[in-house]
């Protein structure tokens, strides 16, 4: 007998049902809340480019995040919808498939939209069949797979940021450029901090003092773990300075906020 | 001195209670000496596991006010005043009695991992490993057993998967094993099929409870389960593999 049925004192089973007596609400609720905001305005965002003479998504030097590496369409197929008429199509793929998968993310996105559990040692729906991630969410694994583009989505961003400090008329500092610049070191700092990069660069030997290149990885496994440690900070972190710079870029295209030049 | 409601469950698998109590509590005191002084002066039929009463044993094991803890570790002066402080048995085991729980079950689990299997030994008869090889693994072995992270894990206590899943304790052995220097055998198929690493979706639960602060989601569940990608998701270790193969000088 593995495990007994409870007597109704002490049952666990029912949506929310615990003996807990802190505040275990509040994580599921702003972590969801949080991320449910970034959902809707990227997606906003990224269905709204702008008129195609005078695009939303750049300004200058500026390029917003959601749309790099900018692929244009000179025309689109006439069957193709309207509203996905948008070079975000081609990019956004890669970092939400990244996210989507990540292990930080997979914590907060079961506990609060599926509420599976919603906190630990907390009740779930009464009757659901529960297979992890052996089921639907085997998909979960494939996060190695978004990992690749991620990499390349840093250097192409990096790209984007140093551009944003040349300007028509040469070098400068804008405000956009210190947000865009900011900006890929902290997706960096996100995607360098992944449980999947931890695990390649090192975390798959077993024996570190074997080989020259052991030692070496170990090192930079070190260097990783210590990173990894903050992978939730970095997620949020990077997560709304990612939004932020779409923003700044949009109201500065738009003509709603004036770009200040530093130098 | 001050008096405090505890409520603490009496009764069995079958049928129980929290019955209320009401305790002097000194300063200083644990929820361990609570019960103690309960099955003292009020209570000497009230049955309770424990054992070294400083965290090392993993006998007391309970849940206070609905949080899997260690009764011996959780000072009453830091639960929160003004209600009633509950202690439950764990609840994903069967319950004997009160507090104490039939944990025999992971006992049989850990009987179905593969034991250590050490390379042959170098020439002159010993093995040798340097300290960075065994930090990882030092870190699992901190596990004093307590089963609070099974008893947290909602795969066995809400879903009770336990013919399934063999729960983070264990996941940490595994992975206490796999990433072992010397070891020789690759448990991979066995974490993916028998002990059903699919399973956790990665809550951190586990991690939250751990009285030895072993990081057990960050660095054993989740490089067990890397390792079951590396091994069947991931398309280019999947290339690297039929390359080796292709180009694999044949053995004559």
């Amino acid at each position: 007998m593995h495990k007994a049925t409870l007597p109704k004192e002490l049952e666990t089973t029912g949506l929310g049902k615990t003996a807990r007596k802190d505040k275990w609400l509040f994580e599921p609720l702003w972590t969801g809340l949080g991320f449910a905001i970034f959902v809707v305005y990227s997606t906003w965002g990224a269905l709204n480019p702008g008129p195609a003479g005078h695009p939303y998504y750049e300004w200058g030097p500026y390029l917003s995040p959601f749309f790099s590496p900018l692929f244009l369409v000179k025309a689109w197929p006439d069957w193709w919808p309207k509203i996905l008429r948008t070079p975000a199509l081609f990019v956004l793929w890669a970092p939400l498939g990244f996210r989507a998968t990540c292990y930080y993310f997979r914590k907060f996105f079961y506990r609060t939209y599926l509420l599976d559990p919603p906190g630990c040692a907390v009740g779930e729906a009464r009757s659901h069949n529960y297979k992890g991630e052996k089921g639907f969410f085997i998909y979960q694994n494939l996060h190695r797979w978004f990992l690749y583009p991620a990499v390349a989505l840093v250097i192409i961003l990096f790209y984007d940021g140093v551009k944003a400090f040349f300007f028509a008329d040469g070098f400068g500092i804008g405000v956009g450029s210190l947000v865009l610049i900011i900006e890929p070191i902290l997706i960096a700092l996100f995607t360098f901090s992944c449980n999947s990069f931890r695990h390649l660069v090192g975390g798959n030997l077993d024996c570190y003092s074997c080989s020259f290149s052991n030692r070496a990885r170990y090192q930079v496994w070190g260097k990783v773990s210590l990173l990894n440690r903050n992978h939730m900070f970095w997620f949020w972190i990077s997560l709304g300075w990612v939004g932020f710079s779409d923003f700044y870029v949009r109201m500065v295209a738009m003509g709603i906020w004036t770009d200040w030049r530093i130098l | 001195m001050e008096k405090l409601i505890f409520k603490v469950y009496r009764g069995d698998s079958g049928k129980g209670e929290l019955k209320e109590y009401q305790i002097e509590v000194d300063e200083g005191m644990v929820v361990l000496d609570a019960i103690h002084k309960l099955q003292a002066t009020q209570a000497p039929d009230l049955a309770c596991r424990w054992n070294c009463k400083a965290g090392r044993c993993g006998s007391c094991s309970a849940e206070i006010n609905g949080f899997p803890k260690l009764m011996c570790m959780t000072r009453i002066d830091e639960l929160p005043k003004g209600n009633p402080i509950t202690v439950e048995p764990m609840k994903a085991f069967p319950i004997i009695k009160d507090l104490v729980t039939d944990v025999s079950w992971n006992y049989e689990v850990n009987k179905t991992i593969p034991p250590f299997t050490p390379k042959p030994p170098e020439p002159d008869g010993t093995w040798r490993m340097q300290q960075k090889d065994i930090d990882r693994v030092q870190e699992f072995r901190k596990c004093i057993e307590c089963f609070l992270c099974q008893d947290v894990c909602h795969v066995l206590r809400n879903h009770n998967k336990h013919s399934q899943f063999i729960g983070p304790r264990f996941l940490i052995r595994v992975a206490s094993l796999e990433m072992h220097p010397l070891d020789t055998v690759d448990r991979r198929e066995l974490l993916k099929d028998q002990f059903g690493i699919g399973f956790c979706n990665i809550t951190k639960c586990c991690t939250e409870v751990c009285p030895e602060r072993i990081t057990i989601t960050d660095n054993a569940i989740i490089p067990l389960k890397e390792r079951v990608v590396d091994r069947y998701y991931d398309p280019l270790a999947w290339l690297i593999r039929q390359l080796k193969r292709v180009f694999k000088p044949s053995a004559k």
